[in-house]
């Protein structure tokens, strides 16, 4: 997983080539915490060549996070030619539903 | 903790990892049954996403948080041998001997279930709600407060958690306001005390919120007077372009899976003081249960009671 900041998010995820799966958390979020060990976990499976896994602590990009029409958490994204392609947002983000989602466009 | 057979049919089945489930897992296991816990997100429930607990007996004093503690309570119903399975629960045949659930993955089987679900926010209740969560509104202010630092909030309910949380969003909103529908609210004094020295809080009496909008934030919204009926439409202020609503209106409990299978009362199971439903061999813990207290340690409770009543129950099978 890459952790990403304010000033990565644009090169390794609008401009990236492939598809970027992007998990937004933030600090206090509790769920997230949760979330994030098997976002990491379906990184090792089904990261690699044209899927990319990264994180991004909203609390530190703010604004970013607004930009991209977020806020609330946690969110799990799918970037794809720098357009959120599809996500996976607050009680829809079970380990299960995020899963299904990567498997689409692994 | 192993994979999962499908085929066999186990002694009991717990659906929620909640503190209720947990526990009786924990007891189940403990009394050798062959129990799996199954839970459709992360276990937990409602404490999940529960940053401060203060009154369960035992717990760490300082820097006890909802995901810690549960965190403690899943290792100790594995250590006992409870297995765990992550699935979503798609219906439920409880009348039977062999009761038996039918999940994403599968179907599971037992002798015995103990129904612990719990019970989730409950919504505003107003229109285009659901297009907006995630989008400007939330039920979970240690989640999302971050996101509106210097912007303006405001929280719907009138109770406890109401106030403390719009007391909690004031550290980062530059105005609250809460939004009630009745002329006073129902918090505890001491919580009111707080909250009406707070300069950022504001409050709209008898007012309830009837629609969301906005261009994919949330940037509108519609209040209704409960007295006079009277509509206002309250609008982002323009350098902002959005604003948070925040739900905090109670609980509402999860069992519309077992609507019909089992007695209730307002969508709450009914059970006596054993944790029994009116189907034998099919027991109840926690928050979806009519009772009077809903805390951790009630529910941590429940599931004691209910996993010890059913190892009597499968005891008297055999």
């Amino acid at each position: 997983m890459l952790e990403l900041d304010k000033e990565t998010f644009e090169a390794e995820v609008l401009q990236a080539p492939g598809k970027v799966i992007v998990d937004f958390y933030g600090d206090g979020c509790v769920p997230c915490a949760a979330l994030m060990p098997h976002v990491h976990e379906f990184a090792e499976k089904y990261g690699g060549d044209g899927l990319k896994f990264c994180a991004l602590n909203t609390t530190k990009a703010r604004r970013l996070a607004i930009g991209q029409k977020i806020l609330g958490l946690p969110v799990i994204a799918v970037y794809e030619n720098g357009e959120m392609i599809d996500s996976c947002v607050k009680d829809d983000a079970t380990p299960e539903n995020v899963e299904a989602m990567i498997k689409k466009y692994a | 903790m192993g994979a999962i057979a499908m085929s066999k049919t186990y002694d009991v089945i717990i659906l929620g990892a909640g503190p209720a489930g947990l526990a009786a897992g924990l007891y189940a296991g403990r009394s050798r049954l062959d129990t799996l816990i199954i839970e459709k997100g992360q276990d937990g429930g409602q404490i999940a996403i529960t940053n401060e607990i203060e009154n369960y007996p035992g717990q760490e004093l300082e820097g006890e948080t909802g995901p810690s503690l549960v965190a403690r309570m899943t290792e100790q119903a594995k250590k006992f041998g409870a297995e765990r399975v992550s699935d979503v629960m798609k219906s439920v045949d409880l009348s039977g001997d062999v009761k038996k659930v039918t999940g994403n993955k599968g179907e599971y089987l037992a002798k015995a279930v103990i129904l612990a679900t719990g019970a989730f926010p409950r919504p505003i209740g107003c229109k285009n709600e659901a297009k907006f969560v995630g989008k400007g509104i939330s039920f979970c202010a240690t989640c999302d407060a971050a996101f509106f630092e210097d912007f303006e909030v405001f929280v719907v309910g009138g109770g406890d958690s109401a106030v403390e949380e719009a007391m909690y969003l004031s550290k980062f909103a530059r105005k609250v306001t809460i939004i009630h529908r009745r002329d006073e609210l129902r918090a505890a004094k001491s919580i009111q005390e707080k909250a009406f020295a707070n300069p950022k809080l504001h409050f709209m009496w008898d007012s309830v919120v009837e629609e969301a909008d906005g261009d994919e934030l949330l940037s509108k919204m519609v209040i209704k007077n409960t007295k006079t009926g009277e509509l206002t439409t309250v609008e982002a202020d323009e350098e902002d372009g959005m604003f948070g609503l925040f739900g905090f209106i109670g609980l509402l409990p999860n069992t519309k899976l077992y609507d019909g299978a089992v007695d209730m009362e307002n969508g709450y199971i009914r059970t006596d003081d054993n944790m029994h439903t009116n189907l034998p061999g099919v027991f109840a813990a926690g928050d979806l249960r009519v009772k009077s207290l809903r805390q951790v340690v009630t529910a941590a409770a429940d599931g004691a009671i209910a996993a010890m009543q059913a190892e009597h129950y499968i005891s008297n099978l055999k």
